[in-house]
């Protein structure tokens, strides 16, 4: 558009505007109120009240303590930043800034809407859309493993050493558990899928669009399968309760950021929220339509169908549209991350070996045979 | 300003590529290659080769440097870090890597082949990953069977090996 310089100066700003707008406006408060979140479902879980004070300052007004997330961030800023004498000080500071940068970077690929002012609400579209994820993700095991290294603390070591055992494991059946669904779409560019899903149902829920087919009923099994893979394998990724084994309480004290303190531990924990976000994000765009919310519709021309709210039209309708679809994206990772909690609260704790055993011997190979299986049906029923 | 990329990160990655051999911590050297990796990986990338870039970091800084540093924060590092240079070696070392790099260029003086220009591309996106697939599975399909049995019979090894008790 505008070029100088050989720089397309729209598409930076508009890029430049997307990431800050996604980053400060949107998953920074989320993840504040993720942790409020969790706060109050596990009271509510366990009888009690949980954080209900913290309002407007200096009034009355408590406002269901929705300003908690606030006091706890200025909190995490003002208390003393301890950095231990026995720790290796360059990695213990480089630590929690690898825990935090992945989980926001592979936001990058992810359609968090469809079309908003003429520009597609993604930050970055490449074709290579889903293995971008899986790189950034695995790079995310050097924040831990430093961390745990650094500390020069056997509880922190341990803690270190399983969540890294625990991810390289994870991440085969997270990779292979996804396979299916590129062996029926054919690609792998993220903002493909969604479109796809919003023109032939979501791949777990096909019953729009050309979704009523024998075939597609059939491919659901396999899909269901790798639904539940990748579900889980996202728990232990995000070392998330039942597989927060890293962190064991009881055995660890609190596992790889037992030695920090203040603002650098926070980004640990910030990190972890983050990263469940992220999470979220992928399982709806794979699985559950992505921004796509189908509109029952009735029309004296068409009849009963479902409608597609559409952010590309022109004028208001189309920025109405293309706002629609963000919420709903939103809306949908928000409903994630509370079965996140409510599993939480729910689960308890597995032992390490039964981790590892039902990592390598139960999902590995449920998500080998889930591949033959959509192999089979996509070979039968072309 | 996309020229400049490649060469911005051929700098960072041949840095810290030097990074880790002056190293004396061998945690620093594997993070220093990590970084190297990375670094190759945006070389890629700003080659347009999105497909080989994500591999790169995925299987090289994400699965091998990890598995690499998880066993080297096993050993004892105070050992390694007391170890002083050894002059000899040092020289012996230096003269070795000026030897090979004078015959690779008296060698790649003399092959023309080498300074063709790459033919244009085509416009637009690449499907590298496509690409990369169909040229795999079509014309090196053969050789890329054999290299799958050959990791798994070597995988399998592993695990028959470790399994059983030396006596």
């Amino acid at each position: 558009m505008n070029d100088f310089l050989g720089i397309d100066w729209f598409f930076l700003a508009t890029s430049l505007a997307k990431t800050l707008g996604i980053i400060f406006l949107v998953v920074l408060p989320m993840v504040s109120y993720t942790v409020y979140a969790e706060r109050r479902i596990s009271a509510l879980i366990q009888d009690r009240l949980g954080p209900n004070r913290t309002g407007i300052p200096f009034t009355n007004i408590h406002m269901e303590g929705l300003g908690q997330p606030i006091a706890d961030a200025v909190k995490f800023l003002l208390k003393e930043d301890l950095t231990p004498a026995h720790v290796n000080t360059f990695y213990f500071w480089l630590a929690p800034c690898l825990a935090m940068a992945p989980s926001l970077l592979t936001l990058s690929v992810i359609p968090f809407g469809s079309w908003l002012f003429g520009v597609p609400m993604v930050i970055a579209n490449v074709n290579i859309g889903i293995l971008f994820v899986f790189a950034i993700a695995s790079l995310s095991v050097y924040g831990i493993v430093l961390a745990g290294w650094s500390s020069n603390s056997k509880y922190s070591f341990l803690g270190g050493v399983r969540s890294t055992s625990q991810m390289i494991s994870y991440e085969l059946s997270l990779g292979l558990s996804v396979i299916p669904l590129f062996l029926l779409l054919g690609k792998l560019n993220l903002v493909d899928i969604v479109d796809y899903q919003a023109r032939n149902g979501w791949l777990l829920l096909p019953l729009w669009g050309e979704g009523l087919t024998l075939r597609r009923w059939l491919l659901l099994i396999p899909l269901l399968i790798s639904f539940v893979v990748f579900t889980i394998s996202i728990f232990a990724e995000t070392n998330r309760l039942p597989f927060d084994l890293p962190e064991a309480e009881t055995e660890l004290v609190a596992g790889y950021h037992t030695e920090y303190s203040s603002m650098k531990f926070a980004l640990f924990f910030l990190g972890e929220y983050a990263a469940m976000i992220t999470g979220s994000s992928l399982i709806v765009t794979l699985f559950l339509g992505g921004w796509h919310l189908p509109i029952p519709w009735w029309s004296s021309g068409a009849g009963f169908h479902f409608a597609l709210v559409d952010g590309a039209a022109p004028g208001i309708p189309g920025i109405l549209g293309g706002l629609f679809n963000i919420a709903t994206f939103f809306g949908k990772v928000a409903v994630l991350l509370a079965f996140f909690i409510w599993v939480r609260w729910t689960l308890p704790r597995f032992r390490y070996d039964q981790l590892m055993r039902l990592g390598w011997i139960f999902f590995f190979e449920i998500a080998l045979v889930n591949i033959f299986l959509t192999a089979g049906i996509l070979f039968y029923l072309p | 300003m996309s020229s400049l990329l490649p060469w911005l990160f051929s700098a960072i990655m041949l840095g810290f590529a030097c990074a880790v051999v002056l190293n004396r911590n061998p945690v620093a050297s594997a993070l220093s290659l990590v970084v190297s990796f990375l670094a190759l990986a945006g070389l890629y990338v700003s080659l347009n080769a999105f497909f080989i870039g994500v591999i790169q970091v995925l299987v090289y800084a994400g699965a091998i440097m990890v598995l690499f540093l998880f066993i080297i924060m096993l050993l004892d590092l105070k050992a390694e870090e007391r170890r002083t240079l050894n002059t000899t070696a040092t020289l012996g070392g230096l003269l070795v890597a000026a030897i090979f790099v004078c015959e690779l260029f008296s060698v790649l003086r003399h092959f023309h082949k080498g300074s063709l220009p790459f033919p244009p591309l085509a416009a637009g996106p690449l499907d590298d990953v496509r690409g990369v697939g169909t040229m795999l599975f079509s014309n090196y399909n053969l050789p890329f069977q054999v290299i799958g049995a050959l990791i798994l019979v070597a995988t399998v090894g592993v695990v028959v090996l470790s399994k059983r008790e030396l006596k």
